[in-house]
């Protein structure tokens, strides 16, 4: 594994308590459900911001962020890093993540392999890599860097393709290994990601899975797609978190959780976002399969096993 | 997963993408997809990598909607999303941090030949901008009338004040700030006369913003206190533009926007 903590030891005068993220169901925060997951009755385990959000200097987004973190676990998701960028990362960007994680605390701060920024435009979206030595040495330098300026262990995301390189001479789950090994990084699996890349790509998910290196996943990510064509008529499937999970992504989620224990479970929904209750309703589904999984898991959560 | 083709690669020479052609073809629709960009079994991925197309001027466009809620409403949704689109292929955000998106988009309605009948649109765009701003801005507690009132009359003129983070004042040579107001709180525009000249002023106390229209002159004396005048500097410079400036009236206002959180120390 790695010698990087997860969070500071000893950082005694922490604001915020629980700070470690619940082998459970955690959702995506939007600012419209703010109200009714601080009501609810139901305590969601763990909820999870994108760092850019609450990179203004003040008002509404941070007391509404401080409230939550006050009351729950918090993860922060990184989309503005540009980790596969060619040109290098951004100091002041890398400042101001550092400066949203020392804030709040977060337990777990994680980042997509993906690029997003080019000479100074920002795509705002998560832009494939090739998966060549070229771009992995560089995406490896990134992650140190990143790592050694937060003083912590980041985890790094798999993506949803929808082309491949050339280029590229590795696989995807050899190229995310590599990282991982190289950085000390942890994983981030994301399990529409997984589904979404197989089929636009003609893999099959168990297989990619069987591969990818579970025993560095920290943290899964759930979430809804699209359903396209390409030019020939094949499926091609669209990463767009704007509907409920998909049941063959259930599926394969219960696999993995089968396989490696609970593990923190983060369901997101960014668009066309619902009423809370419904997104609620995910991640109680995730919770199910959480219990009944732990249930059957005798030898007790690596989580647990690793402290 | 299975590994790239191998034999392939040794058949033929491998197409190298750089991130910057990448980049290139994502908002320039005449552009083709780039060479060495490929689907499964190196078939070709022309409607593939428009799904990156789409995401990103989507994305964008959305991001601007969100922005310029006003302006997207007076516009209506087909003709915001053809304009923004327009906007979005010669201007992409320059940081990560979407919110700052778009500062010269008031500026790109000025000269957008099918948008010039609304002729408040682009001052309707900058209140929405400085709306925005003032809603991420740095938290800071308002000016406390008492300490104004605890300075001696005959040392008041030499007085300046420390802007609160969140003050913006937004002067139009129409009803802009009429028709923004009107239009987020979802009342209908017809009682109102487009062309009369409204300067507004944009404040956030605690979390919520507050829009006000000034009187004549007031516009004129905060911009001065901002730009870190004294008091009678300031009223000199809106009697300059208003006779019937009215001082009084114009300090009790910015006490109660809480456009200044301190009286600054003299220089």
């Amino acid at each position: 594994m790695t010698d990087i903590p997860a969070w500071k030891d000893g950082d005694t005068d922490a604001s915020f308590t629980d700070r470690t993220i619940p082998a459970r169901a955690g959702a995506g925060l939007k600012p419209s459900h703010v109200d009714r997951i601080l009501q609810d009755d139901y305590r969601i385990g763990f909820l999870e911001v994108h760092a850019e959000n609450y990179m203004g200097d003040g008002g509404a987004p941070h007391r509404a962020l401080t409230a939550i973190r006050q009351n729950f676990p918090l993860s922060v998701h990184g989309v503005g890093l540009s980790i596969g960028s060619e040109k290098g990362l951004d100091d002041e960007h890398i400042t101001r993540l550092k400066r949203v994680v020392d804030r709040y605390e977060p337990g777990l701060v994680s980042e997509h392999l993906a690029w997003s920024t080019h000479d100074l435009s920002y795509y705002n979206d998560l832009l494939p890599v090739p998966y060549d030595r070229k771009t992995l040495d560089r995406v490896c330098s990134h992650i140190d860097r990143v790592q050694e300026a937060l003083g912590r262990k980041i985890l790094l995301e798999n993506p949803s393709t929808y082309v491949q390189f050339e280029q590229s001479s590795m696989s995807e789950t050899e190229f995310i290994s590599e990282i991982a090994r190289r950085t000390g990084c942890g994983l981030l699996l994301d399990i529409n990601n997984v589904f979404v890349s197989a089929t636009n790509q003609k893999y099959r998910p168990l297989t990619y899975l069987s591969e990818f290196p579970l025993e560095k996943v920290e943290e899964i990510h759930l979430a809804g797609h699209a359903t396209d064509i390409d030019d020939e008529g094949d499926a091609l499937l669209i990463d767009a978190h704007d509907r409920p999970v998909d049941d063959e992504v259930w599926k394969l989620y219960d696999i993995v959780i089968g396989q490696m224990g609970p593990v923190p479970t983060l369901v997101e929904w960014d668009n066309d976002v619902p009423e809370w209750p419904i997104l609620r309703r995910e991640a109680m589904r995730a919770d199910e399969i959480l219990e009944r999984r732990a249930a059957n898991y005798l030898l007790g959560s690596r989580h647990a096993a690793a402290g | 997963m299975p590994r790239p083709d191998s034999n392939s690669e040794a058949a033929k020479t491998v197409r190298t993408v750089t991130l910057g052609r990448f980049s290139d073809a994502l908002l320039d629709p005449e552009q083709p997809t780039p060479a060495g960009i490929v689907g499964p079994d190196g078939k070709k991925a022309d409607k593939r990598f428009d799904v990156y197309r789409n995401n990103v001027t989507v994305s964008l466009v959305g991001a601007l909607a969100e922005i310029y809620p006003a302006v997207h409403r007076l516009v209506g949704d087909d003709f915001f999303r053809a304009m923004a689109r327009t906007y979005v292929r010669s201007e992409q955000p320059k940081s990560p941090l979407l919110f700052r998106y778009g500062d010269d988009f008031a500026d790109f309605l000025e000269g957008f030949e099918p948008a010039k009948k609304l002729v408040y649109l682009p001052d309707v765009a900058r209140l929405e901008r400085a709306w925005l701003d003032a809603f991420h801005a740095a938290d800071a507690p308002p000016l406390d009338p008492a300490a104004l009132a605890a300075i001696a009359p005959d040392e008041l003129a030499e007085q300046r004040f420390k802007a609160h983070p969140a003050t913006r004042v937004v002067c139009s040579r129409f009803a802009a700030v009429s028709i923004f107001s009107a239009n987020r709180s979802g009342a209908d525009l017809s009682g109102i006369d487009p062309a009369i000249a409204e300067d507004g002023l944009v404040t956030r106390r605690d979390f919520d913003v507050e829009v006000r229209t000034l009187p004549e002159g007031a516009a004129a004396f905060l911009q001065a206190l901002v730009d870190g005048n004294t008091l009678g500097e300031a009223a000199e410079a809106a009697v300059a533009v208003a006779q019937k400036f009215d001082l009084a009236a114009a300090i009790g206002a910015m006490l109660e926007a809480g456009a200044f959180t301190a009286i600054a120390t003299k220089d």
